[in-house]
């Protein structure tokens, strides 16, 4: 049973509807790419998965329904989401904005787990107690996905995080990615336009066009399929 | 700003490129829409029907009514300016009252210490207020949203102040009453509280089709910029400083006109209050929220509302005045709740989704 | 003592006053960004209730404690059925406007239930003077900073205040880790409601009497102290309210090309010092990002 299943999903924004009856499974410990051009779908279908919008069509986190929760339930589930923009609290320090993702632990290690994510993003470390807003895109997408961590979530959920960034920066992030993804098993669901680097971290790859998925399969055989590649992904 | 969950049930275009990322804030309407032809046609006939209720009126009603409901043009032609500032280019001020006292006391002091015809009186109102405009909006350059907006809510409570120091009325005090006579209807067939609904009428239509070809051509275009995201504007070359600034300056001079217009329909400019100004400031912030900001017709159904609002919840407890300001108070957040884009902004959503009717449909 | 020393105690007479209402104006524009027009009118409301309560025996520090237990549950309600309806549809207009409706409401509402006749607050202060000072003045400078530091504690020390902190920042990003925006924020608005109700509370105390018009006057000021210390320090607040206080009383007495227009000086002071610091004295919000 995967750990997160959609289920002829269909939602949008009042009148308009943007997602008409997606299907998508991600498997524990997998990394899954959701590719499209703009206005495909994609990050609404991130925000399908977190409440942020209403939804017809089944959404299992788990075995579990989870549609029609609203976000903050869905968040303590275990699903982290990291939405377009970073979701950074710009008037909290970058310390601050890791306590954050920890917010709904009750355990006793979350000091510990600070200080490893400052291990893993020395510059988190050294701005530490920096405004959050004052730092840099790529550093506050290293930022918020460390804060997403620090939740120690089982799903992480990613809009975008290319957006924005140097392609030099933007390879160290999904070179980060691909390890949490091996060292710690985190299954991921990653919405790119940057199909290249996500489908090099990914294991299965889905191909979102107006609302609908059209192509899908394993990450590596959509990267090496020179039509799918014309077709859908640019390159 | 947070990625946007768009509630809206308008027709609006959905959140368009990259599902959110960098779009107007939720629920800014689109900047100009095509118009159905449906609704066009609708608008033309409300537009005329309105017109003729305008003209009839003051024949039709006594002075008390005509008094009231120049109030409410003045009112709206403040609040059309406050609009341009606040609705369209997104600078918030809740010191309009101050410009408004400007202007008035310009007018009654043309009138009362040179002897000036009402009149002439108003263009000089006008330039006046938009100087002091032009002054504030310079130094408003640097400050942003909340504490502008607390400078400017200085500047009206500071403003009868400064009357009360520099004005010698009648008795001493900051009070000016310039003679009934001076206000005479310059027409014969017109009384003295027609003529002068009939000129708060006509300086409102024209300072409204000012408004509307400002705000359709590509100063308009600039101001919206500005209002939505400040440094793409830049990039398209709009010149920030100068458009925030002479924003600033109009918005101002309309405040002007209709404070130099309440010292005929009201017959006095009053300094003596020290709340006043700001009572006025927030009266046009409420009538520009209330008819729907960012709409030319929004402060005009706005101003209109409030006065009847304010008469009708005077009126309505005999004997419990003090009740009055609570029972408007609840109507205003009645209205905020039930019309969150004000009247004209609920009105015009009920004719888009009107016109988008399946019944309805033209074919295209 | 002479003149100016009187002149400044004076001005931190008033200025401490101005600083216990900016206080709750900043404690609810930190954790909910709301500019709360109705902060006066609400501690006025309080403030009577604290009479009242006095009235029917209680002594004077249980009134006031019992009142900002209830201003707290009602400062909750205000928000969760007035506020957050407005707060997710449109503009921050649309809540300025809702704050203002608030503003006159519960004006009219206190004269209605409590009657237009002045009305005498006991103070919890012993009178008298130490060294030219009231009492009064050191007891509401005490409580102040009490509650400065508490309220310090609260946002920088404890899972909760980093919650309000969190959801002042970004309430949506909030929501995505988990956190019940809306508890938060109700909770925002209890804590200043009670803040604002110990603050009117005292303020009257020190008067021979108030009325429903106690809260008018001070309410500029604060707001102008709330502005001059940088919305989002509290202390800055406290601090504020004094240097205003304090300018106000000298520039009265000594500049009298002002008299009559003292309120320049406030609004001066703030003009100047947003234009070369525009986050306040004390502020530190990141101004706009992109």
């Amino acid at each position: 049973m995967s750990l997160l299943q959609l289920s002829n999903v269909s939602g949008g924004y009042g009148p308009v509807q943007v997602l008409h009856g997606i299907d998508l499974a991600v498997e524990e410990g997998h990394v899954a790419v959701v590719l499209g051009a703009n206005g495909a779908g994609k990050t609404t279908t991130l925000r399908a998965i977190s409440g942020v919008i209403p939804t017809r069509g089944e959404i299992l986190f788990d075995g579990r329904p989870i549609n029609g929760r609203r976000p903050e339930a869905v968040a303590r589930l275990g699903i982290a989401h990291v939405p377009q923009g970073r979701g950074t609290f710009t008037e909290l320090t970058v310390e601050d904005n890791l306590r954050v993702g920890a917010v709904n632990r009750r355990d006793d290690q979350i000091e510990s787990d600070l200080a490893r994510w400052f291990e893993v993003f020395p510059r988190l470390g050294e701005r530490r107690h920096q405004l959050a807003g004052s730092m840099s895109g790529g550093e506050q997408q290293m930022l918020a996905l460390a804060r997403a961590m620090m939740a120690r979530p089982r799903l992480l959920l990613l809009d975008e995080p290319s957006l924005g960034l140097a392609p030099l920066v933007t390879r160290d992030l999904f070179a980060h990615l691909g390890e949490l993804n091996r060292q710690e098993g985190l299954t991921v669901l990653v919405v790119e336009q940057n199909a290249n680097l996500a489908l090099e971290v990914g294991h299965w790859g889905y191909v979102l066009e107006s609302g609908r998925i059209v192509v899908q399969g394993p990450a590596a055989q959509l990267h090496d399929d020179e039509s799918v590649r014309k077709a859908y992904l640019g390159f | 700003m947070s990625a946007p969950v768009d509630k809206s049930d308008t027709t609006v275009e959905a959140p368009a490129a990259g599902d959110g990322a960098g779009t107007a804030p939720a629920g800014t309407p689109p900047l100009w829409p095509p118009v159905p032809a449906r609704v066009r046609a609708v608008r033309v006939v409300i537009g005329v029907v309105l017109a003729a209720a305008a003209l009839y009126a003051p024949y039709y009603f006594e002075p008390a009514t005509n008094r009231l409901l120049s109030q409410a043009l003045y009112i709206a032609i403040a609040a059309m300016g406050l609009n341009l500032l606040t609705g369209f280019n997104g600078q918030v001020s809740i010191g309009h009252g101050a410009f408004f006292g400007v202007g008035a006391f310009t007018t009654a002091i043309l009138m009362v210490d040179h002897g000036w015809t009402f009149e002439l009186t108003i263009p000089v109102a006008a330039a006046l207020s938009a100087l002091v405009g032009l002054a504030v909006g310079f130094p408003a350059l640097r400050v942003r949203g909340l504490y502008l907006a607390l400078i400017t809510l200085g500047l009206a409570v500071l403003f009868p102040r400064l009357t009360m120091k520099y004005v010698d009325g009648t008795g001493g005090v900051a009070l000016l009453r310039p003679a009934r006579s001076q206000f005479d209807s310059l027409l014969t067939f017109l009384d003295d509280d027609q003529w002068a609904y009939g000129l708060c009428l006509v300086a409102l239509v024209v300072l409204g089709v000012l408004a509307r070809n400002l705000v359709h051509s590509r100063m308009g275009r600039a101001l919206v910029a500005v209002r939505d995201q400040e440094i793409a504007a830049t990039t398209v070359g709009v010149n920030l400083a100068a458009t925030k600034v002479t924003t600033f300056a109009i918005s101002a001079a309309y405040a002007g006109v209709a404070g130099s217009l309440s010292v005929m329909v009201d017959r006095l400019a009053d300094g003596t209050n020290p709340i006043l100004y700001f009572q006025r400031s927030i009266e046009f912030l409420v009538a520009v929220v209330i008819g729907g900001s960012a709409t030319i017709l929004g402060p005009v159904v706005g101003a209109l509302l409030l006065v009847a609002l304010r008469r009708n919840t005077e009126d309505l407890i005999e004997g419990k005045e003090v009740l009055a300001p609570a029972l408007y108070g609840a109507a205003l957040i009645a209205i905020v709740f039930v019309l969150p884009d004000g009247v004209v902004g609920g009105f015009r959503r009920l004719l888009a989704r009107w016109a988008a009717a399946p019944s309805n449909q033209e074919d295209h | 003592m002479n003149l100016f020393t009187e002149q400044v105690l004076n001005g931190v007479g008033n200025g401490v006053v101005y600083g216990s209402v900016a206080l709750a104006l900043v404690l609810i524009f930190r954790t909910t960004s709301v500019l709360n027009f109705a902060q006066g009118e609400m501690a006025l409301f309080s403030t009577y209730i604290s009479w009242k309560l006095t009235t029917e025996g209680l002594p004077v520090v249980g009134a006031i404690a019992l009142s900002a237990a209830i201003a707290f549950v009602g400062g909750a309600v205000i928000e969760r059925l007035l506020i957050r309806p407005v707060e997710e549809a449109r503009s921050p207009l649309n809540v300025v406007i809702v704050t203002l409706g608030l503003f006159l409401g519960l004006n009219s509402l206190a004269q209605l239930v409590f009657g237009t006749d002045p009305q005498l607050m006991p103070s919890p202060f012993p009178s008298g003077e130490v060294a030219g000072i009231d009492k009064d003045t050191i007891g509401l400078i005490v409580v102040l900073l009490a509650e400065c530091a508490l309220l310090w504690l609260l946002l920088q020390k404890t899972r909760i205040g980093l919650k309000l902190r969190a959801v002042a920042s970004n309430p949506e990003s909030s929501r995505l880790h988990g956190i019940n925006a809306g508890t938060v924020l109700m909770l925002g608005w209890a804590l200043s409601a009670a803040i604002g109700a110990i603050a009117g509370s005292l303020v009257a105390s020190e008067r021979t009497g108030f009325d429903a018009s106690l809260m008018q006057q001070i309410l500029v000021y604060a707001f102008a102290a709330a502005a001059l210390g940088g919305f989002d320090s509290l202390i800055g607040a406290v601090v504020s309210g004094l240097i205003i206080g304090v300018a106000d009383a000298l520039t009265i007495e000594y500049v009298e090309a002002l008299d009559g227009i003292e309120v320049v000086l406030p609004l001066g002071l703030i003009l100047v010092v947003l234009l070369v610091r525009p986050n306040g004295l004390f502020g530190k919000r990141t101004v706009e990002r992109v």
